[in-house]
């Protein structure tokens, strides 16, 4: 690092991919044309929710004059094998319906044509024989005597269920003060990027190889399972990103069944194929955030303190079990303790098949549900016991000089400060003035409502975790799985020039931004002298199952291995510069673009001469440095090791913290909720660039006020989608987002080197709950239900006892 | 308007950001889909092709329009500016610098969309209070950054506007 300037790392660094998305120059999916030839698909969807499909017609769509080809379910069926689970169920899952249709919006036919227009007109000319079915519309559908099961091998609608038990919750319960019990349900809702999936697939003979550009976001682990789908070795599947993504928070993960789709129909139809998903294919069709059913109960002593906590999940996974679920219910499994002290727990996970589209990620990915459940409870139980909901949880938090802390189920948390976290909350949302403007308010009949939420946020996942779903006899059979490799290369050219490449597939989170930082810190270099590559490459990148954007997997892992690439590039580069400057490499630094003998201005070597000696000059090397530039560090973090006969694992490498304070006014005339205060307080370790921080939480923060207040994807009894298009879908805009104060406190995580923790997942885990504790505090009343819409409030504010 | 029977396409001629560009167009080919894929201005997004979003949001004629509820054949002989003429030149406009440096964008899908509007309400209305930005970006989607570095930024450009006409006075 250069002694003449502050470090970039840190800093409120502008970034460098927006000069390009400002001016139109950026390049997304479909923006790209890599090939000649492409035709264009459009893909015939279900109208019903469940249907035996008795016949497909295709000859007048195949006789339209701009058509290339048709293909059916059982074409593709044909042509492909079922996408594996990691739950061992009698589920044939294909990227198309084969014989019966399965949820509103799936895929039944496909026509490929010389333009998009073309191939749309003559989908419609497709007739699809439906015999309608009894659709199950939702959970108690799906679990109610004589429900119509969705897949016939597996008998039930119930196609999972295990249940675990971490220490001695009977006894906690048996011995208890207190028991608080909540009752709960979460809608399903979804962050919907604005730029929808997108995928060109290509397949070629001599050799046979598929080559699939795409905005698919990782985890590449599905790479594996696409090649499984597809029956070919994982050198003869070549996925390659757009440069640009426009968004995702998980949701592009479920893209892959379409590029298997893609892939085989190229195949078959011998044409390179591009589809663009459009928005009311992605609103019915794409994928989710899980609703649920469950009740939470927690045990507690009279003094407060929290012994035993047992969860009962009840998932609607939609039609399909879809890879990578069912990690969603698993993800925040080995951290069900939240930030809370408690030795007791037992969890029991039931999976339900819907006629609905199947769950994937969206923001948070299970921490939403997760949270609701618990930290409603905490709230509940602070009324319950007549404490402050602040002196609960800080009476239960894990405490400082405990990290780093091993859960009951396994999960090793970092570093913290919970309290000084929550401490920070109320100081910032002036917890003592709120809490006399409520009393002040409700004196004069005003509904005003307080609530908290706090939270650990899991980040850079192991990838065993989701193989909790098996039985330690299923893991043990089949063979070993862990950890979460991040990948990274750091070279330079023979003009000097340097490159990054993170296979980190960014969609929006600025990467880029971020690697050049730490590069140039390393390297005495500028950022705008360090081009960034984010792309994946499958032939060509160093990558491996756990790349991808997901997780937030960039800040606890992938800068791990951009800062170690970047110290060994510059340790060589010391090594060449100490041979001329004839001293030893350990009195070179590498400041201002030069290097030189450290503290001494003169006798300065350009950066770029130094390097480049390495590519033109390599006989006279000095002992010790190899020729070329090109350093690459795969690392997997330690502590992901596998589940353990007792099902418990670190499932996450880094986990911040997160304490969320809504204050809230309801209108009873009306049904509104009026945000009067908003606080978000957050550790995310070191601040690695202070705006991206600060725009990670702004964003979270209006997924989850989106999904408190507005946004649900909507059935009917009859499984009928209700939220086609973004009339009907309302996403949270401008007018409706409150003033968010947002507060900092930093422990510096042991892990990766840099000291800073995965995030980005953020508010979207606490702000439905939060606000929901708000509208419980306001109204007198815990059944309170998702999204707080203003028919839903005005009910419930005009109810109440 | 142009007159084009169903099956037949006709040249639709234009001044995007200020050059005159001509390309062919079926009767219902997307204004949107011509910009982008008839004269390779890609800069455009198309975000819900159901004009709710906004992402796709074009000036013709002076005026904020949404181009996926547009067809090419309707703006024959109309003056286009897209966000690839927002600059001059290399140099990014003062509200694309703004939005730089407030952080208004993340992934970037919804920001040319935005830009226009928001020049386009710039021009008619200088000195936006922070309620009529909302109101202004109410038109559009954006599903990263919350708003918040939206709003700055054009609070930003107005309030730098307002400062430069002050001094002006003194």
């Amino acid at each position: 690092m250069a002694a003449d300037r502050a470090p970039y790392v840190g800093a409120a660094f502008p970034r460098k991919e927006d000069g390009a998305l400002l001016t139109g120059a950026a390049r997304f999916i479909d923006d790209m044309s890599p090939l000649p030839g492409i035709r264009h698909v459009a893909l015939l969807r279900a109208p019903h929710p469940h249907a035996r499909i008795r016949a497909v017609e295709t000859a007048r769509a195949a006789a339209h004059p701009a058509v290339h080809g048709v293909l059916t379910g059982r074409q593709i069926a044909a042509a492909v094998r079922p996408i594996p689970s990691a739950v061992r169920v009698p589920i044939d899952y294909y990227p198309i319906a084969v014989d019966k249709v399965r949820y509103a919006g799936e895929p039944v036919a496909l026509v490929a044509a010389s333009d998009r227009y073309a191939a749309e007109d003559a989908a419609e000319l497709i007739e699809v024989d439906y015999e309608p079915l009894p659709a199950v519309a939702d959970l108690d559908a799906a679990l109610a005597e004589g429900a119509a099961p969705l897949h016939e091998a597996v008998g039930s609608n119930l196609v999972h269920r295990r249940s675990f038990r971490y220490g001695d919750p009977e006894t906690a319960f048996a011995e208890a003060d207190h028991v608080v019990r909540l009752d709960w349900k979460f809608p399903r809702y979804a962050s919907t990027p604005m730029e929808t999936y997108g995928a060109i697939a290509h397949f070629e003979r001599s050799p046979d190889r598929y080559t699939v550009w795409s905005n698919f976001q990782g985890p590449f682990i599905l790479h594996a399972l696409m090649c499984g789908a597809l029956g070919t070795p994982g050198n003869r599947l070549r996925l390659i990103t757009a440069p640009h993504s426009g968004g995702s928070f998980g949701i592009k993960q479920g893209l892959f069944p379409y590029m298997i789709l893609l892939a085989a129909a190229s195949r078959l139809l011998d044409a390179p194929l591009k589809w663009i998903e459009d928005r009311l294919e992605h609103l019915i069709g794409s994928s989710s955030a899980s609703s649920r059913r469950d009740a939470i109960e927690a045990a507690f002593r009279a003094d407060g303190t929290l012994t035993g906590l047992r969860f009962r999940n009840i998932v609607d996974v939609g039609a399909y079990i879809r890879a990578p679920e069912p990690a969603s219910v698993y993800r925040m499994h080995s951290a069900s303790n939240g930030c809370y002290r408690v030795p007791a727990i037992s969890i029991d996970n039931r999976l339900v098949a819907t006629n609905r589209v199947p769950i994937g990620l969206n923001r948070g990915y299970g921490g939403p549900q997760f949270y609701y459940a618990l930290e409603r409870a905490m709230d509940a139980a602070a009324r319950a016991l007549r404490l402050d909901p602040a002196e609960i949880r800080r009476r239960n938090f894990i405490r400082r000089e405990e990290f780093p802390y091993r859960t009951p189920g396994g999960a090793l948390y970092d570093s913290g400060d919970y309290a000084a976290g929550l401490d920070e909350a109320l100081r910032l949302a002036d917890y003592r003035a709120l809490d006399a403007r409520r009393a002040r308010a409700r004196s004069e009949g005003r509904l005003f409502g307080i609530g908290l939420a706090a939270a650990v946020e899991p980040s850079g996942s192991n990838m065993a975790y989701v193989t909790l779903a098996q039985t330690p006899e299923e893991r043990a059979r089949a063979g070993g799985r862990s950890g979460g490799l991040g990948s990274c290369t750091v070279s330079i050219d023979p003009s000097g020039a340097v490159t990054v490449r993170t296979v980190s597939t960014p969609a929006g989170q600025g990467h880029g931004t971020v690697a050049a930082q730490i590069v140039a810190d390393a390297l005495g270099l500028r950022p705008e002298d360090i081009d960034v590559i984010t792309e994946m490459d499958t032939l060509t990148s160093a990558w491996s199952l756990a790349s991808g954007n997901y997780a937030n997997r960039f800040s606890s892992v992938v800068v791990g291995a951009i800062a170690e690439s970047a110290r060994r590039v510059a340790d060589k580069i010391r090594l060449l510069a100490a041979d001329t400057l004839e001293v030893a490499p350990e009195d070179v630094e590498l400041v201002g673009g030069a290097a030189r003998i450290v503290g001494v201005p003169e006798g300065a070597l350009p950066f770029r001469r130094v390097a480049a000696r390495a590519h033109w000059h390599p006989a006279g090397l000095p002992e010790g440095a190899g020729p070329g530039i090109f350093e690459t560090t795969i690392l997997s973090p330690p502590e992901l090791g596998p589940p353990d006969e007792r099902d418990r694992v670190a499932p996450a490498v880094t986990f911040g913290f997160v304490c969320d304070l809504a204050a809230i006014e309801i209108d009873p005339a009306t049904g509104r909720i009026d945000i009067v205060k908003y606080v978000s307080v957050h550790d995310v370790g070191t601040i690695l660039n202070a705006s991206i921080v600060e725009g990670q939480i702004h964003g979270g923060f209006a997924h989850g006020l989106g999904g408190a207040l507005m946004e649900e994807m909507v059935y009917d009894a009859e499984g009928n989608f209700q939220s086609g298009s973004f009339a009907d879908y309302l996403c949270i805009t401008a007018p409706e987002m409150p003033p968010l104060t947002v507060g900092h406190v930093t422990t510096r995580s042991p892990q990766g080197g840099l000291g800073a923790k995965g995030m980005g997942d953020g508010s979207s885990m606490l702000a439905p709950t939060a606000i929901a504790n708000a509208a419980a505090d306001a109204l007198g009343r815990e059944d309170i239900e998702l999204p707080l819409t203003l028919d839903r409030v005005w009910g419930l504010a005009g109810a109440r006892p | 308007m142009l007159r084009v029977k169903p099956d037949a396409t006709c040249r639709v001629t234009v001044t995007v950001n200020g050059a005159a560009r001509s390309g062919r167009a079926g009767p219902r080919l997307l204004l949107c889909d011509f910009l982008r894929h008839e004269l390779g201005l890609y800069g455009t997004r198309v975000g819900c092709e159901h004009g709710v979003c906004g992402a796709c949001t074009v000036m013709v004629d002076g005026r904020a329009v949404r181009s996926c509820l547009t067809f090419a054949v309707q703006v024959d002989g109309a003056e286009i500016r897209t966000v690839e003429g927002l600059g001059d030149g290399g140099a990014l406009s003062p509200l694309q610098e703004a939005f730089r440096r407030r952080h208004a964008l993340q992934c970037g899908y919804c920001t040319a969309g935005v830009l226009i509007s928001a020049t386009r309400f710039l021009e008619t209305n200088p000195r936006p209070t922070e309620a009529e930005v909302r109101d202004m970006l109410s038109g559009h989607i954006c599903r990263c950054t919350g708003y918040h570095g939206m709003v700055r930024a054009i609070l930003d450009v107005a309030g730098a506007e307002e400062g430069e006409e002050e001094e002006r006075r003194r």
